[in-house]
């Protein structure tokens, strides 16, 4: 198929997802399990990408940074920055793409070869509005809380990675941290997440509603997914710095 | 009743279903019959709309074609439909009791009580009992057809489909299965549609038989006549097996002994 025809499908997708729910409760209460298996879901892999972020952009901010002439605590305002605009909102979220988009689009591509998805329709179920549309919403609220979380950590581990590698202190990594600080770059970073978390979750519902087959084109659905999320993301991120920066 | 006018399906250059007309009356178990491959599924999944066909009338009830009434109404025919697929197709992550309540969940205003009274009425009328916190992933084949059987008549449908209710199954099992799909059949006067290449199963409930071939109907009747059928797709298809050949051979036998008395 051309990119149009994916591209045709994928609106006709989100189209049909506007429709009104059999049930408001039901659909509220699969909202909070995706919340809960999005977002909880994810922190443990959050956590551990971003200490590890945190320490090395401090690291190799530190170890570029070599004239006396520039006060150490412009290694804070590098890092701070950096981990705002793009290593928390881009970079975990690539991560983030990986983990929730092949699980999207496996679920969807087992239930549709399965025909859990026939089996839905037959009821009387809108089965996409059903199974997408708590996925994108879920998804579109918690990537940003989980990039904020990430954010933190990030900052936090530099912190301390600067602190114990003595390049340089707390204080001053602090300090270079709130210097620069530009409120807008809190807002920019969480419309990022917040674009990110659409297209992950919609793009793999996409590729996983859709499957068609058996076992293996599961599996190549949820590659696919994962494929394309992550270069929309990358192909966006150059969109909003270009169009907000 | 169900009647299904001249219908067509292609799939590409590929045409599946090749004009196929028939009815299926209420209370009776119709039967649609065929080597694999030969369209039953493609034609029991565009009876009920999943599968989009290209030209045709499928008329429900005598008045409703359901081609041409459009989504709402589609969605409302369809909560008179149960359906019971090849692979069961119950939902992975829900319980037996979970995937059984679902569309009361869905679709009534029921309490609590209500619906689990009706989960286990239904769920003994299939004999299952003390699997209701059980995962599909826990169940054998025949209780997975079995739980997909009470999902599917847990609304009271007037109108079932089985996708090949046998498949996978124990010949025993089969007709434990074959049984429960014929007694619901009976009781609840539902018009049932059930795809099967089981001559066992022909045999045993097969109130009309349709048969198909390479997507064509090239028979059809009550199951008592088709032994005497002269159609030789069919009788290629039905005496495949030895043992329903010699049946036929000693019942040509018998009536050839008859006449020359
Ligand atoms: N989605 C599809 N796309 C293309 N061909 C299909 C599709 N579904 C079924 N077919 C073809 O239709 C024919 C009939 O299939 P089916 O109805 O599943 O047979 P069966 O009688 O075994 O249930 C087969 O040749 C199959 O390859
Ligand atoms: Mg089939």
């Amino acid at each position: 198929m051309t990119f149009f025809n994916h591209f045709g499908r994928y609106v006709l997708l989100l189209k049909s997802l506007l429709v009104r729910p059999e049930k408001t409760s039901i659909y509220w209460k699969e909202i909070a399990r995706q919340m809960v298996e999005i977002g909880v879901g994810s922190v443990g892999i959050v956590v551990i990408v971003s200490c590890f972020l945190g320490a090395v952009v401090t690291v190799q901010t530190a170890y570029q940074l070599t004239t006396p002439l520039i006060s150490k605590s412009i290694i804070g305002s590098i890092a701070a920055n950096s981990i705002i605009l793009e290593l928390a909102p881009t970079v975990t979220v690539l991560i983030l793409a990986g983990k929730i988009g092949s699980k999207i689009a496996s679920e969807l591509g087992t239930m549709r070869i399965s025909e859990q998805i026939d089996a839905l329709e037959i009821m009387g179920v809108h089965s996409s509005a059903y199974l997408v549309l708590p996925k994108i919403l879920a998804s579109t609220l918690m990537i940003p809380l989980l990039v904020i979380i990430s954010a933190f950590l990030s900052i936090y581990s530099g912190m301390w990675v600067g602190e114990f590698t003595g390049a340089v202190s707390k204080e001053d990594f602090m300090t270079g941290a709130i210097q620069y600080w530009i409120p807008f770059m809190a807002n920019f970073a969480l419309i990022k997440a917040t674009t990110f978390g659409f297209i992950i979750s919609s793009v793999s519902s996409y590729y996983g509603y859709y499957t068609e087959g058996g076992a293996l084109e599961v599996g190549r659905s949820a590659t696919r997914a994962v494929v394309v999320c992550c270069v929309l993301i990358l192909l966006f991120d150059y969109i909003l710095a270009q169009l907000l920066l | 009743m169900i009647e299904v006018q001249d219908l067509n399906k292609s799939f590409g250059a590929k045409q599946i279903l090749k004009g196929i007309s028939a009815t299926f009356e209420a209370g009776k178990c119709n039967l649609i019959i065929g080597a694999s491959g030969s369209g039953k599924t493609v034609l029991m999944k565009s009876i009920v709309g999943l599968i989009p066909v290209n030209s045709g009338h499928i008329i429900y009830n005598n008045d409703t074609d359901f081609l041409e009434i459009e989504d709402s109404g589609r969605k409302e025919l369809r909560k008179q439909i149960g359906m019971l697929f090849q692979g069961s197709a119950l939902f992975d992550s829900l319980s037996v009791e979970k995937n059984v309540v679902f569309p009361l969940n869905m679709f009534t205003n029921m309490t609590y009580k209500e619906k689990m009274n009706r989960v286990n009425e239904c769920l003994e009328r299939v004999n299952l009992k003390d699997a209701n916190k059980l995962y599909p992933n826990e169940l054998s084949g025949g209780m997975k057809k079995r739980v997909g059987i009470a999902r599917a008549i847990v609304m009271n449908p007037k109108y079932l489909f089985c996708d090949e209710p046998n498949s996978g199954l124990d010949p025993q099992t089969s007709i434990v299965i074959d049984k429960l799909i014929k007694d619901i059949t009976d009781e609840y006067k539902i018009t049932t549609i059930v795809n099967t290449h089981d001559m066992n199963s022909v045999m045993e409930i097969g109130d009309y038989v349709l048969f198909l071939y390479k997507g064509e109907k090239y028979w059809e009747g009550h199951r008592d006549e088709i032994m005497n059928a002269t159609n030789q797709q069919l009788n290629d298809f039905i005496f495949a097996g030895k043992f329903f050949r010699e049946i036929k051979e000693q019942n040509t036998k018998r009536l050839s002994d008859e006449k020359n008395k």
